[in-house]
């Protein structure tokens, strides 16, 4: 039930975000949703993508720097709050978060956030065990293509 | 050995052939070229004087700008018509250097990079890819004549193309590669980035032949781990007849000087004055059979030391360390005397990080600021910015703490540094002069 994240290291100088999209354009990738995370001189893109092994073969022949990150999709409920109770429940799982962004879509009418564990395995047993959404990949991106 | 009648010579014998070599091209020198003798007369130095190996200290030194100055022939001691090559320096700062051949001179530049390969163990059974630039650089031309000479199938790939060089590496069977450290380090990054289900057993590959720019102890670790070979320095520098002047042997401790050919000191860099054997300073070339290009006195502006140490491989001739710095290269910053190859060596200790790396100086007001651009490749990219920023921190820790230098470390994009079959560009410096 991993969400598979593709992270790609871009320089903060104009057009480098665009190198990498470039990248998955020219190679038919779909961007599902994507993040940046930047300092002064650096920023990380995250994103989800439908055909995340296809993208990290072609970035990295681009010589494009990027990894592949196992993630969670969680769906929380679409009402004021419902985020900060997420967070809460977390924190008193004793689970670290590295980071989470929004996902762009609705799944189930329920908005989605895609959340970076500092344990992942540790935190998806908790988390089913609490009874919160996780959202497959391949509900994410669809059947493999 | 390809030449063990000289390369084992005693010091002593080696010191008589030296001297009667010398008193020959300093002559030669004096007669044929009007910038030798111009500065020989100023300096009150008559050739005829010269009697013992102590009178060195009386002949001027030739410098790089000399040879600017007397771009492109005005330094060549023969007639033209007798000149059957010529190289030349890229001149990133000011003239190129122009540097001519005799069939003799030739004959000479293709034996010491001979004795270099021998040196290494290469033999007429290797298979050579030179991946050194074919031109007006004296690597590509240097190292095929050597290859030739001991005999060794040459392969002229020169420089670039990264995925036909693989290519070819394996379907010839190629055992030895010539290139600059860096070009090798880029083959190695090229077959691990792009390459994941290349087997490095298909390649017989086991010496790596590597010269052209400085390079550190760290560096020929990487390269002999990544590619799987021995990797050995080649020394030379264009202006006394290109690589060959020295080499390493299989202790690779020190290299070993063709002393026959090239006669060193090392001197003072201030002072000019000559240093006992042993001592750091900077190395100072004369040539002592070349025919058209003869090189009295050059300062080199490496820095190095000379010393005699019963090498294990039995060859005799004097041993300078590898050039890992040169003086031109120095920085001083703050006051604080910072070579490139001591960042390198810094950059290298981390676990992951290539020896891809740029530094820039600048000044604020009256201050001097280092930057030092490294390249992030996969193995030290996280997708957590808080990892990256902690390997900016501790590379800026350890130049500290190494060097003393407060540096700011810039991540930047892999092949965002600008490297060439030649040389890397490893300084820039924005301070105005
Ligand atoms: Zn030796």
């Amino acid at each position: 039930m991993n969400v598979t994240q593709i992270s790609a290291f871009v320089e903060n100088k104009p057009g480098h975000i665009a190198g990498v999209l470039k990248v998955l354009a020219d190679n038919n990738i779909n961007i599902i949703t994507l993040t940046v995370a930047d300092t002064a001189d650096f920023g990380v893109l995250r994103m989800i993508l439908d055909k995340p092994e296809l993208a990290k073969a072609k970035l990295s022949e681009n010589s494009i720097t990027c990894s592949v990150t196992d993630v969670l999709a969680i769906e929380i409920d679409d009402t004021p709050g419902a985020l900060l109770k997420a967070l809460e429940a977390f924190s008193n799982l004793e689970l670290n978060i590295e980071y989470m962004y929004a996902f762009t879509q609705k799944i189930h009418d329920n908005a989605v956030m895609i959340f970076r564990f500092e344990d992942i395995e540790k935190a998806k047993k908790a988390l089913v065990e609490k009874g919160c959404r996780i959202i497959r990949n391949i509900d994410i991106i669809g059947e493999d293509k | 050995m390809f030449n063990s009648e000289i390369e084992t010579m005693s010091e002593s014998k080696m010191k008589e052939l030296q001297l009667e070599r010398l008193k020959w091209s300093i002559r030669h020198a004096y007669d044929n070229v009007p910038h030798y003798r111009k500065t020989f007369d100023d300096a009150g130095f008559n050739p005829d004087q010269f009697k013992t190996l102590d009178d060195m200290r009386r002949v001027p030194f030739l410098t790089k700008q000399d040879m600017r100055d007397a771009y492109p022939y005005g330094l060549f001691a023969v007639p033209l018509s007798k000149v059957v090559r010529v190289h030349a320096s890229s001149g990133t700062t000011g003239n190129a250097t122009v540097v001519g051949y005799t069939k003799n001179d030739v004959e000479v530049f293709s034996e010491v990079v001979a004795r270099s390969l021998a040196c290494y163990g290469v033999t007429e059974n290797d298979i050579v890819q030179n991946a050194y630039g074919y031109g007006l650089f004296t690597g590509g031309l240097g190292a095929h004549y050597g290859a030739e000479k001991i005999g060794a199938i040459t392969v002229p790939i020169s420089g670039g193309n990264t995925p036909r060089q693989i290519m070819i590496m394996k379907d010839f069977g190629s055992t030895v590669l010539c290139s600059t450290p860096s070009y090798a380090l880029n083959i190695a990054d090229y077959i691990e980035s792009n390459m994941p289900d290349f087997d490095m057993s298909s390649l017989k590959l086991k010496i790596a032949v590597m010269g052209a720019e400085p390079w550190t102890e760290e560096m020929r670790q990487q390269i002999e781990k990544r590619l799987n070979v021995d990797a050995f320095d080649i020394y030379g520098l264009s202006e006394v007849i290109g690589p060959g002047v020295s080499a390493e042997c299989t202790e690779k401790s020190g290299l070993h000087v063709f002393e026959d050919h090239f006669y060193v000191e090392i001197i003072d860099p201030d002072t000019g004055e000559i240093l006992p054997e042993g001592s750091e300073g900077e190395i100072v070339y004369t040539s002592l059979t070349k025919e058209a290009f003869p090189t009295i006195r050059y300062r080199s502006k490496d820095i190095t030391r000379l010393y005699h140490d019963s090498c294990r491989c039995g060859r005799t001739l004097v041993k300078m360390d590898k050039v890992t710095g040169r003086t031109d290269d120095m920085l001083i910053i703050r006051g604080v005397n910072v070579f490139p190859s001591q960042i390198e060596s810094v950059l290298m200790q981390e676990e992951g990080t290539e020896p891809h790396y740029q530094i820039i100086v600048d000044r604020k007001g009256t201050m001097d600021e280092i930057e030092v651009m490294v390249e992030v490749n996969e193995k030290v990219f996280s997708d957590e910015i808080k990892v990256l920023d902690s390997l900016a921190k501790s590379l800026a820790h350890r130049v500290k703490s190494t060097l003393g230098i407060t540096a700011k470390i810039k991540l930047v994009e892999p092949k965002s540094i600008p490297r060439s079959e030649g040389k890397a560009v490893r300084v820039i410096d924005n301070r105005k002069k």
